[in-house]
């Protein structure tokens, strides 16, 4: 019996042993990257990793550019106390006035830090919200669910202001159904909305609030399931679709003032499918991703836009060959000072993903291991 | 003596309480011939639970049951109305199956048995075969799967001059729970019976949970315990039977219902504590079976119409409000033949023809109906010493779509040998075996038609497994009186893994067939009984399994070569089991090593092992012509705070006490 037992319960014994250790609040961790600057205004670079739906894995990633090191899920060690972590499903961040605001979408609120330490200030609970943008003191936040339910089987979305000195919600509008990217010109502010609970019927408008009184004043009819709107320097408008995933394809709009007119609209249609894109000057940097269903895989383009001409002035900013190694990007921006291109891999969602860095000729410059879903990126100026 | 004859007869009726036995003797002779026939080593592995074992172990479901066995994983999201499925040998739940009383379970739409429904109330049997099962007259479909769970209810065995049983259970404890249960078991004639077992479950699945986290400096960063929410249930389970014997064969009805509405807890992330998802299922089935042996044939014949229905609701205010149906009906005959060419050698044939279909009230979602039909053919060779059997099954699928255009029939043939040997002797309870199987799963309906994710082009998930082993399984006089030992190593292949692949824009998937996985394994199993003193008989399971599961997909993956997500290197569980008179005392121990939740083997993904031991203690007693039991249950001795899947939080210590009667 005794043999037994040392043969047979004791290796059993030995393996339960290797026992449990306190769970760690996760570190953070560092790879030089060694891409040092200094004299351009701009500090760093912060990375938001949207995670996994229901893995509570949205974490934050930032580069300094003074140091060259790159800090990979930066916020947990900064706010150790934070009971779960960032939360879960990262959707936008943006930096006003010293704070940074994370848009955490399945954890219903808006995370707000200190921008140069990475130390939680407070937070905003807006249920189910999307991006951020910044407009005269005050951030603005759109959220898939209203404040009020008028129809509790669709429920349009809304906008909330909420003012950045006492992170207070100050006021709030319904706009159309899923409301998505925001821009405000000439204090009205343009909405994409989606709709994209609701397919096949789509929204497919751009809602006009008028921010004086924070109504919605107008709907602008562009395309099915909007997404993107980014703003250039002519005060023009650039709206993605996002098309119907089938039969409609993704499609990019220009919307501007025409002469002799006061209101937005639809100026052109640029003929490619746009999944993101980043302005810097007079050129729009934007990659598609879209499924072939004969192939079986994502076509993935990218190009430069002149955005005073609306022509495409090239079909690839990748020069070296370097977007084979790309799976699905995901995230897009350009340095607003050297002119440096951004592009993050997703790669299958649920693993982690990667940062590029190109120069303005197209060359990778450098890369780096990201989170799970590298997606949002904003640029740290310095003080 | 009857002491002796059960524990020498076979492990089943080891645990035979020993009031049991003193106040019916003749129900446990009975059992003892109806063991009789496991003495006979199985060709490939197999493990059970049964009888008083089973309802020893602590378990409130077959799921729960199922973790005390090799090579066995279950995903767990915890508490009574949590989802349970399984994973043998780290296929995948895709490619197990599940038979009850002698009829698969299926689930057209996700191809997924929630074990967590089944209640072990009326469960006599729980045996788990890798491979297949080693008999050749069987169902067409039962020669289909990589591994099988087959679960046996009772069937009522009456003793001369009675003419009925009758049984009832109250169970309750922590989770505010309720769940009483009634069995009738009725004498109709010389040759016809019948049962009826009824079942309520009643929980509001509240318990505490907690998460702590320190930083690497050792101190404290946050600790918190919160109530887990939304994680009820209340469900009923109507199960009625009829059994009758001809001359030279058997027949079988039954029929079962089961309805339950339970909310669904989700995912426990940063500000989120509660979450508005609920669902209603009703599952309905009616299945028949009927035997029939003249000469050197035995024709075997089944049937079974399922309905199942799915009401999934989503009512969280910061949510858009979802509400689905989900319809499923299922038909399926099959009919299985075996002859007898000499004493021992025999050849089967088998067809099943199964018709399922799937109606969701959801946008592009088509409606599919599938029609498969499956051959089989086997030969069995079973000399003293040596058996063998081989099967070919032929598998052909045609979906159908409304509306739309159908994708491409499937078919496809799947082999299986296997074989054991007693190549001792001097010592013939030693036998080896060995098995090659392959075996494919079809594309689920959710994996082909789901609306914008699923591909219609998707080809069957296949597997190929090689397994040796051995096993001992020997009696002795004295102290030690039964020993049984199983180790199996097993390598298995997974190709054309139905993955969920990214496409094109923002956060949306399709299912490709891309994933290779490759799977390296040990079982060991252990049984023995000792007998130190008078009357006090100590029974010991132990379980360990050692898995290497590694993606093999494409070299250009981070994950490459790293362990799948959620199989433990290592796992194992021990099972003490002390009586003495009318008490008996049960420990049992559970273990699963660290794991990583996603594919990707680094730090972040890393999830701690975790172990739980649970105790329980019973008194058995008999006033009158009834037979009492008192059963009390702690289950999380320690109280250990652990997640089986990332941020869904197990309960902490808990319990439950059962009171039994039975004439």
């Amino acid at each position: 019996m005794k043999r037994i037992f040392l043969k047979i319960f004791l290796p059993l014994l030995m393996v339960a042993t290797s026992c449990r250790d306190d769970e760690l609040v996760v570190p953070t961790e560092f790879d030089i990257v060694g891409d040092e600057q200094f004299g351009t205004g701009v500090r760093g670079l912060y990375l938001l990793n949207e995670g996994n739906m229901g893995s509570n894995k949205c974490t934050l990633d930032y580069y300094d550019y003074h140091t060259g090191l790159y800090a990979r899920n930066f916020y947990s060690e900064r706010n150790p106390q934070v009971i779960k972590e960032l939360g879960d499903v990262g959707n936008d961040i943006g930096i006003y006035g010293g704070k940074m605001y994370v848009v955490v979408n399945c954890s219903h609120k808006v995370e707000v830090l200190d921008a140069y330490s990475g130390v939680r200030i407070g937070q905003v609970d807006i249920p189910n919200c999307r991006y951020v943008r910044f407009h005269r003191g005050k951030a603005y936040v759109s959220a898939y669910v209203g404040p009020v339910l008028i129809d509790p089987e669709a429920p349009r979305g809304a906008v909330f202001e909420v003012d950045t000195a006492t992170l207070e919600i100050t006021r709030k509008v319904t706009v159309g159904y899923q409301p998505e990217e925001m821009e405000v010109i000439d204090d009205y502010m343009y909405v994409a909305n989606s709709g994209g609970y609701r397919a096949p019927d789509y929204d497919r408008t751009v809602s006009v609030i008028q921010m004086v009184d924070f109504k919605q004043v107008r709907q602008i009819d562009v395309d099915i399931n909007l997404h993107r709107v980014k703003r250039d320097a002519y005060k023009q408008l650039w709206v993605s679709s996002r098309g119907d995933y089938g039969e409609r394809p993704s499609r990019l709009y220009v919307l501007g003032k025409r002469a002799g007119y006061n209101e937005m609209q639809v100026i052109d249609t640029i003929d490619v499918a746009c999944s993101n894109m980043a302005i810097k000057g007079d050129s729009l940097f934007f990659y598609a991703t879209e499924w072939n269903n004969y192939t079986q895989r994502n076509t993935v383009s990218y190009g430069i836009i002149d955005v005073r001409t609306h022509e495409v002035i090239s079909t690839n900013f990748i020069s070296d060959g370097t977007e084979q190694q790309i799976t699905i990007p995901y995230g897009i921006a350009v340095h607003p000072v050297t002119g440096d291109i951004f592009v993050t891999d997703a790669k299958n969602y649920v693993s982690s993903g990667t940062l590029y860095c190109f120069d303005r000729q197209g060359r990778c410059k450098w890369s780096v291991r990201t989170g799970d879903i590298p997606a949002h990126m904003t640029f740290l100026m310095e003080r | 003596m009857t002491y002796r004859l059960l524990l020498i007869v076979g492990l089943m009726a080891i645990c035979a309480g020993t009031t049991m036995a003193e106040s019916n003797d003749t129900l446990h002779l009975h059992e003892v011939s109806v063991t009789a026939t496991r003495r006979l080593p199985e060709v490939i592995p197999v493990q059970s639970l049964s009888g008083e074992q089973l309802q020893r172990l602590n378990s409130n479901s077959v799921a729960d049951a199922l973790r005390y066995f090799a090579g066995v994983q279950v995903k767990d999201y915890g508490g009574v109305g949590g989802i349970k499925t399984i994973n043998i040998r780290s296929m995948g739940t895709n490619h197990t199956g599940v038979v009850y009383d002698g009829v698969e379970l299926g689930n057209a739409q996700n191809g997924q048995i929630d074990l967590g429904q089944f209640s072990l109330d009326n469960i006599e049997e729980i045996s788990l075969y890798n491979g297949q099962k080693s008999r050749i007259l069987q169902p067409a479909k039962d020669f289909g799967n990589a591994g099988t769970i087959y679960l046996r209810t009772r069937v009522p065995q009456f003793a001369p001059g009675e003419t009925y049983h009758a049984k009832v259970t109250m169970r309750t404890g922590s989770f505010d729970l309720i769940n009483p249960s009634a069995l009738v078991e009725l004498k109709l004639g010389e040759r016809v019976n019948a049962s009826l077992s009824a079942e309520w479950v009643n929980s509001s699945g509240k318990y505490k949970f907690r998460y702590r986290r320190v930083n690497p400096a050792g101190e404290l960063a946050y600790d918190t315990t919160a109530v887990r929410q939304n994680g009820d249930i209340n469900a009923t389970r109507l199960e009625m039977g009829v059994n009758g014997t001809i001359d030279g064969g058997e027949w079988h009805i039954k029929a079962y219902n089961y309805n339950s509405e339970r909310g669904v807890p989700g995912a426990i992330v940063n500000n989120v504590w509660r979450r508005g998802e609920r669902i209603w299922d009703t599952n309905s089935f009616i299945q028949g079976s009927f035997t029939y042996g003249v000469g050197r044939f035995t024709t075997l014949n089944n049937f079974k119409y399922a309905f199942y229905r799915t009401h999934y609701v989503n009512n969280d205010d910061k949510q858009v409000k979802i509400d689905n149906l989900y319809r499923q009906r299922e038909l399926y005959v099959s009919t299985a033949n075996q002859y007898a060419l000499t004493s021992w050698w025999s050849v089967a044939a088998a067809n099943d023809f199964q018709w399922n279909d799937l109606r969701a009230d959801m946008y592009d979602f088509a409606r599919p109906t599938r029609l498969t039909d499956m051959l089989s053919i086997a030969t069995s060779v079973d000399t003293r010493r040596f058996k063998m059997q081989a099967s070919l099954l032929g598998t052909f699928v045609h979906d159908r779509l409304e509306g739309k255009e159908s994708p491409a029939d499937k078919h496809a043939l799947t082999p299986a040998v296997m074989a054991s040997v007693a190549p001792l002797c001097r010592l013939k309870e030693l036998t080896v075996r060995a098995f090659y199987k392959q075996s494919f799963r079809m594309p689920t309906f959710n994996d082909l038609y789901y609306a914008d994710m699923g591909n219609s082009r998707l080809e069957p998930e296949r597997v190929t497994q090689y397994n040796v082993g051995l096993l001992l399984d020997k009696r002795f006089a004295g102290l030690l009186s039964h020993l049984r030992v199983s180790v199996d190593a097993y390598y298995n292949k997974v190709t054309n893994k139905i993955v969920a692949y990214p496409k094109g824009q923002q956060f949306r998937w399709t299912m490709l067939n891309l994933g290779k996985v490759d799977i390296r394994g040990i079982d060991v199993s252990t049984q023995s009984t000792f007998e130190p003193i008078g009357s006090v008989f100590v029974t010991v399971r132990g379980q360990y399994t050692y898995q290497r599961a590694i993606d093999v997909t494409n070299p250009a993956d981070n994950y490459y070569r790293d362990q799948i997500p959620y199989i433990p290197h290592h796992s194992g569980s021990a099972v003490v089991n002390v009586q003495w008179h009318q008490w008996t005392i049960n420990y049992s121990y559970i273990y699963v090593g660290s794991r990583y939740n996603q594919q990707e083997n680094i730090r972040y993904n890393y999830t701690q092992p975790w172990y739980t031991s649970d105790v329980s203690l019973s008194r058995d007693l008999r006033v009158g012509r009834v037979d009492m039991r008192v059963l009390l249950e702690v289950n999380n001795l320690l109280s250990q705070d652990y997640d089986v899947i990332l941020n869904y939080p197990m309960p902490k210590r808990n319990f439950r006490l059962t009171l039994r009667a039975e004439i």
